[in-house]
């Protein structure tokens, strides 16, 4: 090892480091932007100690990395919040193909692997490329390029692992022969099974399980630039990919645990194809009691604590900053707000949080599930905007329910709840909400930020 | 032994990844998440590495594409992730009351 070489990797331990504390900080949100910058120095000093490593071609580097970096920010200035899932997704789909296209390269250059390397390296263009088409599946899904709905089909869990036996098979034949003509066919062929799996196995899986999915994708990246590293023995790639592999893992661990559901039937089950019916055919005894613009008004505006419980409708009618505006008008009026958000709202992790924090929302009034549900008998009224599978009632009282044991917020329990809603159709489970039929439920119709807009309307007229 | 020492650091690293981020309040999954990916884009290091000038043809254009895509990732990332956290504020009580 020369002494340069010495002095660069010196720097990639700083900026592992960085990287670590980075994520610490990144645990409390009065510390998180600083995480955020630190983990970004990290990544900075170690750019700038890679190139100044001998024998680059600096004029490919500096193309790349304009071009990169003027996509990079434009994508991230110019996103909505709203679209926040998606191009998280994009963004983790590049990372994951340039995974891929580094192993590629390392191996174009030096056929002559190793046994040991060259599986390293087939299993880095695998995970590379289900990461690449995996993600894009997931961004089609998630900017409704494509159908939310999970598409299964006969035979699929067959034809998966017909495609999986056939990444090893191949993989195997590509570590016997890497340096030959058949060596280097096998290997298009694991990067081409790879890029079809991405797809056939994100495809069944429908859009409210797409937290689940996203985590999982968001850990593979790491893990394709962790074994990146290991093929070009670069220790910085394994620690910061080896991080981000763990934390992708926790996400979707947390997520699978917040519906209930094992991560192998979030995976295969196509959950949400079939509507499920309530056995015994009862279905929920009670009425619909629809409320007016006026009607919820008084409720509201008679109520000493409210708390709102956003869903996926609430960033589909881009309503947050109505709703933060009557939750001020609410405030103004001596009522104590909250905004209870459960951990799979929305389309990834966290998505209700940063909706409400881009509207203004101070980040003390977001309480989490098993915060809210053991006070709930002493919030008034509960206003359930856009959600419904993390409210229906199913999951704690009937046994048959696909949805049952699965934590919900438990709105039935306060004392009003008023449901802001399109029309009665279910939910993406496609599973009836008894909810709706509740003594204590008033159903208010109507598209979301419209109908937050009518209530402040009403606050301001009445006031 | 090199391959060895890698795997080291690389279980090591996995069990740190596990302890951090098992902590993060569900309110800040979002930007963990865009922030770890922004991480994952480390592969730019490896891609910068790989940009010698003895490579041609083929190899230079592979890796000047994960350059390019990794970039992307690096710095979508981080800039994505500064945005969101920006808007995580604490209101001043009294305000509206």
């Amino acid at each position: 090892m020369s002494l340069g070489q010495v002095g660069i990797n010196f720097v990639y331990v700083i900026s592992a480091g960085l990287f670590v504390f980075g994520l610490k900080l990144l645990g409390s949100p009065a510390t998180a932007r600083r995480g955020n910058l630190l983990s970004a120095a990290g990544m900075l000093i170690a750019i700038v100690a890679t190139l100044l490593a001998q024998g680059l071609d600096y004029r490919w580097i500096v193309i790349g990395m304009l071009v990169g970096g003027v996509l990079g920010l434009a994508g991230a200035y110019f996103v909505k919040m709203t679209a926040m899932p998606e191009m998280v997704a994009l963004f983790n789909g590049f990372g994951g193909l340039a995974s891929l296209l580094l192993a590629w390269s390392e191996y174009h250059q030096n056929p002559a692997m190793a046994p040991a390397l060259a599986l390293v390296a087939a299993l880095s263009v695998f995970i590379g490329g289900v990461t690449f088409t995996g993600s894009m599946v997931a961004f089609g899904k998630l900017a409704g390029k494509i159908p939310q709905q999970a598409v299964v089909f006969k035979g699929q869990h067959l034809i998966n692992g017909g495609i999986l036996l056939a990444a090893v098979g191949s993989g195997l034949l590509f570590c016997l022969t890497p340096a030959s003509a058949i060596g280097y066919l096998v290997f298009v062929l694991v990067i081409l099974v790879a890029l079809g799996f991405g797809v056939t196995s994100t495809i069944p899986i429908g859009g409210a399980d797409m937290p689940v999915v996203i985590s999982l994708l968001n850990s593979y990246s790491g893990l394709a630039a962790c074994a990146a590293g290991f093929v070009i023995s670069n220790n910085i790639l394994i620690v910061a990919g080896a991080l981000v592999g763990a934390s992708g893992i926790i996400l979707t661990q947390i997520m699978c645990k917040a519906m209930n559901r094992s991560l192998a039937n979030v995976l295969f089950s196509g959950f949400g194809t079939t509507t499920a019916k309530t056995d015994g055919g009862e279905g929920p005894a009670g009425e619909i009691k629809p409320a007016s613009a006026e009607d919820v008004y008084y409720i509201l505006e008679a109520a000493d604590s409210v708390a709102f419980v956003p869903g996926y409708g609430l960033a589909v009618a881009q309503a947050q900053h109505v709703v933060k505006e009557l939750g001020d008008l609410l405030e103004a009026n001596g009522t104590e707000v909250v905004y209870a958000i459960h951990p799979v709202a929305g389309r990834m992790p966290g998505h209700m949080n940063v909706l409400l924090a881009e509207a203004n929302v101070s980040y003390d009034q977001l309480v989490e599930m098993d915060d809210i549900n053991p006070r709930m008998e002493t919030i008034d009224v509960c206003v359930v905007i856009g959600a419904n599978d993390v409210v229906n009632p199913a999951a704690v009282f009937e046994e048959t329910s696909p949805i049952y044991g699965m934590p919900i917020i438990e709105t039935f329990r306060a004392k009003t709840v008023i449901v802001l809603k399109r029309s009665m159709n279910p939910g993406f489970a496609g599973i009836e909400n008894a909810l709706f039929y509740r003594e204590n439920t008033r159903m208010y119709f109507g598209d979301a930020k419209a109908s937050v807009q009518a209530l402040v309307a009403e606050f301001k007229g009445g006031n | 032994m090199t391959a060895v020492y890698l795997l080291f650091i690389f279980v090591l690293a996995i069990f740190l990844g596990f302890e951090l981020i098992s902590k993060v309040p569900s309110t800040l999954h979002t930007p963990l998440m865009s922030a770890s990916n922004a991480i994952s884009g480390i592969t730019l290091i490896g891609a910068l590495a790989a940009t010698q000038t003895s490579h041609h043809g083929f190899t230079a254009l592979l890796g000047t594409l994960a350059v390019v895509l990794a970039t992307i990732n690096v710095v979508g990332g981080y800039a994505v992730t500064d945005r969101m956290l920006h808007m995580f504020k604490k209101k001043d009580k009294g305000g509206a009351q």
